[in-house]
């Protein structure tokens, strides 16, 4: 059995394996990072240590929307990077049983199939499982900067 | 019982021996002949040995073992300090920092102990192969405890004995399994009070307490007892594994002392190894006055100060907004209060700011034997002077410049040096100096790195730059020497002919320079032709905190380092010219290149007006140029904090800190800015 978090993008119900999970935050003021890629959005102050956030649809190249006052944080961490996930909502926590899991079908939702770990069914409820550590990638950070010198 | 609480102390006190073994290895290899160095030596390893089978590190204990029967010899006379043999040794304490390190980590040490221990033996010849017969070692322990008998203990034994007491000489052998080898020892002596008087212990009491001795301790005894009743109710103790009892008598004793003396008389090198004893207590009874000193320190866990440190710098920030509210109400005893706070906390500030230094020697420490290795490697003779290694840095920064100054040393001994036979046809001495000196000035540290070598070659540096594209040939006339000397720190520069083993690891210069000027400090090169270069570092105090200009842009709030600023000014905009392009203000009869933050970090909104430009000139190293901003907000004190490692480069920007509001405010790198 595995701990997932459910959280909500656009229509779609997606969820990480809770270990991932350090804490799920309303949303806090964002400072803008300059030169960074888009899907960057800021970094935030939470309690005292400056964490990175990222709008998860823009990261799963779903189309952008107005982030609402029910959006929250989810602040992960994988491989000593410590990230917060902008998502629409985030649900509950469920028991998936391992063995529910099943591979990644060719076309799920809208979402880039690269950062989707798998699907499961649980009591008609069709989740994404999001492949955290891909998502964490820094791969997709290399974002040349335009140098803004005065010519 | 779990060994795990102890590990921390293991690994701290095994690294000092190790530091100590290194040391003193280094200074023997200076004056062989001194037996002192030795023992200190044979002492370190021993208690090596000690902890490490306390531990379980099996292949640490042994080749502590073996090491101490080679130095047993070495300080017996049987064998001499030759380079060979020291060069096994070094080997050997490699060995063990590497076992240790990974008996530490928990896996398994790439290290081939059995190779080292048979180079060892070699080194000691055929005599080492065997080890020491366990009679040899009785009677030299024996021994110990019959030299360590004076006058005094001698006239108490003469009177129990015409007193009708018997005396005793015990040998304890405490069983290998045991852990709590001060405890056993103690209920030994417990039992013993009892029933007589303990004259004398070897090693001392104080040792046994701290359980500095291996399995075994003797004792000089007198007791009304009779030997067997004594002996089995001994045994019954826990853990012991085997009491060796003789009876003694005053003249036997007087005798054994005569015989040292008439030996030590004959030959006079023992003669000087029973003074290099007495010293050796003296010295170590020293050890044990600074250790009782040393209580008042307390070991604490990094992770404690930083933890500490971040406690703090929340308080700082609200100590920032404290005051910001107390003067909008404009409420008297608040602001008094507010202002005394600001007092504590800056003292507050200063205390946990000086917890995290510690003296740059934790980095100059691993040096002298890097730079034998070195040298040995290039067949260089070169003497590494060193002073200053009690200057303290933040902790942080001891952690940093480790690597910069390896590279900046090997890059002294390899390129700045010339080889023996060049020194001595210049006529210099043919050792070759590399000096390595730290020390404080203002809110800095320097740390320099200078060799007497052949200093650097003007028309070489310009050649290559040339060669690498780095400058234009026409450029290269009007170049003054200190522009040459930096240009070794452009990125792809090296003036070594051929890629030597040492320098050719594909990192330059520029790495040293990145590094450093990450940690908020500076390199700069000084070099004088045949007479040598330096190298110098400067580099902040501490990272934590530090003194900023906040500055709006948009309606977005950075913070500059103070330590960049030259000035803020007012700009009319009437001033502003364009050279190539290039927007450009006279500043004091310079040409002050402008960069509107604005367009480096991407703001939309835009909301210039007036004809006045706030513009803060900042500078690197003599380069200057004019920060565009919307508004100034003055100074304040800021917390430096990561960005964590998924946001670790961005351009233009060295980190965040967050504001008295508790918003996320972005550091402008100053340096990334400049080109």
């Amino acid at each position: 059995m595995k701990k997932m978090v459910v959280f909500q993008l656009g229509a779609e119900e997606y969820c990480l394996d809770v270990d991932y999970v350090k804490s799920i935050e309303r949303l806090l003021p964002i400072t803008r990072v300059p030169n960074v890629a888009p899907f960057v959005k800021g970094v935030i102050n939470l309690r005292g240590v400056v964490t990175p956030v990222i709008d998860l649809k823009l990261r799963l190249e779903l189309p952008e929307e107005e982030i609402t006052e029910q959006a929250r944080m989810i602040i992960v961490e994988a491989d000593d990077v410590e990230v917060g996930l902008i998502v629409d909502a985030a649900n509950d926590v469920l028991d998936v049983d391992e063995k529910d899991i099943e591979p990644p079908p060719e076309v799920v939702g809208h979402a880039s199939k690269e950062y989707i770990a798998g699907v499961v069914q649980h009591e008609k409820r069709l989740l994404i499982i999001l492949d955290v550590l891909k998502v964490l990638s820094r791969e997709a950070l290399d974002y040349e900067p335009a140098v803004g010198m005065e010519q | 019982m779990d060994m795990n609480q102890y590990l921390d102390v293991f690994i701290d006190e095994s690294n000092q021996h190790l530091t100590a073994i290194n040391d003193h290895l280094l200074a023997l290899e200076k004056e062989p002949d001194n037996l002192n160095l030795v023992h200190e030596i044979f002492r370190s390893a021993h208690t090596l040995k000690g902890m490490s089978a306390t531990m379980g590190f099996e292949e640490v204990a042994d080749l502590t073992h073996q090491m101490e029967n080679v130095l047993d010899q070495v300080r017996n006379h049987q064998l001499a300090v030759t380079v060979p043999l020291l060069d096994v040794l070094f080997t050997c304490v490699d060995a063990l920092e590497k076992l240790i390190e990974a008996a530490i980590e928990g896996h398994e040490a790439d290290v081939d102990v059995n190779q080292v221990i048979s180079a060892l033996n070699q080194a000691a010849g055929k005599e080492t192969a065997g080890e020491p017969s366990p009679e040899n070692q009785s009677e030299l322990t024996s021994n110990g405890v019959m030299q360590a008998l004076d006058e005094y203990a001698l006239t108490v034994i003469a009177q129990s004995q015409e007193a009708g007491f018997n005396l005793y000489y015990l040998k304890v052998t405490l069983d290998s399994n045991c852990l709590l080898k001060a405890a056993r020892a103690y209920m030994v002596f417990r039992l013993l009070e009892e029933e007589g008087e303990v004259i004398q212990s070897y090693p001392s009491v104080q040792e046994i307490e701290e359980e500095q001795f291996d399995r075994t301790f003797e004792v000089i005894y007198i007791s009304r007892q009779e030997a067997e009743p004594l002996k089995e109710s001994v045994l019954k103790i826990a853990e012991i594994e085997q009491v060796e009892l003789q009876p003694l008598s005053y003249d036997e004793l007087k005798r054994v002392e005569k015989n040292d003396e008439g030996r030590a008389s004959q030959q006079k090198g023992e003669k000087r190894e029973t003074t290099q004893q007495k010293e050796q207590q003296q010295a170590s009874s020293g050890g044990r006055t600074g250790m009782q000193r040393a209580t008042k320190t307390i070991r604490v866990n990094i992770d404690r100060l930083d933890k500490l440190m971040n406690l703090f710098s929340e308080l700082v920030i609200d100590r920032g907004r404290l005051d910001q509210i107390a003067r909008a109400l404009n409420h008297q005893e608040l602001l008094e209060t507010v202002e005394h706070m600001s007092r504590i906390s800056s003292d507050l500030q200063d205390l946990i700011l000086t917890m995290r230094m510690v003296p740059v020697e934790q980095v100059f420490n691993r040096f002298p034997k890097m730079v034998r290795s070195v040298a040995r490697e290039l067949g260089k003779e070169v003497e590494l002077v060193m002073s200053g290694a009690e200057t303290e840095l933040d902790r942080t920064v001891i952690d940093e410049i480790g690597d910069p100054l390896v590279h900046l040393i090997r890059n002294a001994i390899d390129h700045g040096l010339e080889t023996t036979e060049e020194r001595v046809k210049a006529g210099k001495a043919a050792q070759g100096r590399v000096e390595l000196k730290a020390y404080h000035s203002g809110n800095h540290v320097f740390i320099e790195i200078k060799d007497d070598g052949r200093g650097i070659n003007r028309d070489k540096v310009i050649a290559k730059a040339i060669e690498r594209g780095l400058v234009g040939e026409d450029q290269a006339a009007s170049l003054t020497d200190q522009d040459v000397y930096n240009l070794l720190f452009a990125s792809g520069f090296s003036t070594a002919n051929n890629v030597s083993d040492l320098s050719g690891r594909g990192v330059g210069l520029d790495v040293v320079k990145n590094k450093i000027e990450s940690l908020g400090g500076q390199v700069n090169v000084d070099s004088e032709p045949g007479q040598g270069t330096t190298f110098s570092i400067q580099l902040p105090l501490t990272l934590s905190i530090i003194t900023a200009l906040l500055v709006k842009v948009g309606d977005e709030t950075y913070a500059i380092p103070l330590t960049s600023i030259i000035e803020a000014i007012l700009v009319d905009k009437s001033e502003i010219r364009t050279v190539h392009g290039q927007k450009v203000l006279d500043f004091r009869g310079r040409v002050l290149p402008l960069i509107w933050l604005k367009s480096v970090f991407h703001v939309d909104q835009d909301n210039e007006e007036g004809n006045l430009l706030p513009v803060v000139v900042v500078r690197k190293g003599d380069k200057m140029a004019g920060l565009v901003v919307d508004q100034l907000f003055g100074q304040q004190d800021i917390v430096l904090k990561s960005m964590g490692r998924y946001l670790s480069q961005i351009f233009g920007i060295s980190g965040a800190t967050i504001l008295g509001d508790g918003k996320v405010a972005l550091i402008i790198d100053c340096n990334a800015l400049i080109k």
